[in-house]
């Protein structure tokens, strides 16, 4: 091993691999050796085991999408609010200037802090869910988008301006271009955010989703039901990454070359 | 007075820190006719480009006006056609639409500028790289797109800020050479900032020597060589006594800019 050598593509592999088979290997040595009691701890088997009866019997698949549909709509709703917000805020500096000390300011209140005020305005229905992760995205993206589309390079907007372009121009045929690879990247890390926060608010206040399965099984004391629902984001989220990946690679040929 | 008349301008940078203000440029006067070639040579921060960057509307004078054609010039426009240093190829865009970019903006219908982006292909040599990114190319290649993509408006004046500074030595006699086709060809109107004597001479009709900071014009040297001129011409002795005498003139120029630590 030397500093920055590249690895192979099969080794790469093999190697993300080897660690989830070591994972699992010292899950199943501590449980199934005694180490820790079944109580606190489920062993991998009994996880899959009862994970399938949560599918076959308890209609889990249900609870997935119904808590996906909440992530995806509150992430949504986000967007379409803080793109544009960002966009104006990178491009246009007294814009920046009017939002930019409040968004920062709001940027740090926990939005897990706030379902209770949530409840209470919207109820424990899926409004309050929706808002939960709106407040938890919609301020992180206005703001590294803002950063995104002002970090443009200042010699593009010049041989542009040379080149006949106006405001409108420069805005939409040069910003949002140079910034759009970036801001698809913001969106993928901030959609891994809003994960968080919708199992937060199903776990406060819910009847159906991931979360409100895992604060049930914790009543039963099955481990291996939480540790399934625990897995079940992991994977989720790790298949969100990929497609987003892949749409973004599709889209931006020209920023991975 | 058609072409460039650049009259009384200079250019004062406000302090930065409580330091004092930094004037780059005296008040300089400078006329460039329709169908000129002039060269502005100058020791590195000069204030050459800023010249040439208040003549293409990015900056503004202190004092002083610019004219083209007579109308004082209200800011950057596609009438001045620019060539920078740095490499400012738009890298979301291949070549044929980066060079499309400028007729896009003014409103050209998409068959003419497609048309005026293969004519230009064909003359800087890009035709088989239509279609690809701009990070794809080399540097000489990614300047001949630039140089295409700011002739693709049919500006009137070409301003070039040091184009091939960044580029290998062979590379950058054969783009002058191009360069110097396109000129004769187009016969547009340009003003080029370079610190590379030989440049300046090969291609320019006029030199005109810049002074140390604050830069103002010490010396006028108008080249003789008629067009077409071929890179044969750079080692006539003719060639080699403008040169010997550009040198002079610009070494104690150099001496000064290198003493006050630019």
């Amino acid at each position: 091993m030397k500093p920055l050598e590249p690895v192979s593509t099969t080794a790469r592999v093999g190697l993300g691999i080897a660690f989830f088979v070591i994972f699992f290997a010292a899950w199943a040595a501590v449980t199934f050796g005694g180490l820790v009691p079944k109580i606190f701890l489920a062993d991998p088997v009994t996880m899959l085991q009862e994970g399938w009866y949560l599918i076959t019997n308890h209609g889990f698949l249900v609870d997935i999408g119904v808590t996906v549909w909440r992530v995806v709509g509150g992430f949504i709703l986000a967007a379409l609010v803080a793109v544009p917000l960002g966009l104006a805020m990178g491009a246009y500096k007294p814009v920046e200037a009017f939002f930019e000390p409040f968004v920062s300011f709001a940027r740090y209140l926990p939005a897990s802090a706030f379902i209770p005020l949530f409840i209470l305005w919207a109820g424990v229905g899926e409004k309050q869910k929706l808002l939960v992760i709106f407040v938890g995205s919609v301020f992180q993206i206005v703001l590294m988008v803002a950063v995104a589309v002002g970090s443009i390079r200042r010699d593009l907007v010049e041989a542009a301006l040379t080149l006949g372009a106006r405001d409108q121009g420069i805005v939409g045929r040069v910003m949002v271009p140079y910034a759009a690879p970036q801001i698809a990247e913001i969106l993928r890390l901030v959609l891994g955010w809003a994960w968080t926060y919708v199992i937060v608010a199903e776990l406060i206040g819910s009847s159906s989703g991931i979360g409100h399965m895992i604060i049930e099984s914790q009543a039963l004391l099955a481990t291996g039901q939480m540790i399934f629902g625990i897995i079940v984001i992991g994977v989720i989220g790790l298949i969100s990454d990929f497609l987003f990946k892949a749409v973004n690679q599709k889209l931006f040929p020209w920023s991975t070359i | 007075m058609s072409g460039v008349v650049v009259s009384g301008v200079s250019r004062t940078f406000p302090s930065v820190r409580g330091g004092d203000p930094v004037q780059a440029l005296a008040p300089v006067d400078l006329t460039v006719g329709e169908g000129d070639f002039v060269a502005i040579l100058g020791p590195s921060g000069c204030g050459k480009s800023t010249l040439l960057r208040i003549v293409a509307g990015l900056d503004r004078p202190t004092t002083g006006t610019v004219t083209l054609d007579g109308k004082p010039v209200p800011g950057p426009g596609a009438d001045r056609g620019m060539v920078f240093q740095s490499y400012t190829l738009f890298p979301w865009l291949t070549v044929v639409e980066n060079i499309e970019f400028g007729p896009r903006e003014r409103g050209v219908a998409a068959a003419e500028r497609r048309a005026t982006a293969e004519k230009l292909m064909a003359q800087v040599g890009l035709t088989q790289f239509a279609n690809h990114y701009p990070k794809q190319l080399s540097g000489g290649m990614q300047q001949r797109t630039a140089l295409a993509r700011a002739l693709a408006n049919d500006p009137k004046v070409l301003l070039l800020d040091e184009p091939f500074g960044a580029l290998d030595h062979q590379t950058r006699s054969l783009m002058q050479e191009l360069l110097l086709s396109i000129w004769e060809t187009h016969r547009k109107t340009v003003l080029f900032v370079t610190h590379d004597i030989e440049e300046a001479v090969f291609m320019a009709n006029r030199v005109l020597v810049m002074s140390a900071r604050p830069g103002r014009f010490k010396s006028e040297v108008t080249i003789p060589f008629a067009h077409p001129r071929s890179y044969k011409l750079k080692t006539t002795p003719d060639f080699g006594r403008l040169e010997e005498q550009l040198t002079e003139d610009i070494r104690g120029e150099t001496i000064i800019a290198v003493q006050a630590g630019f």
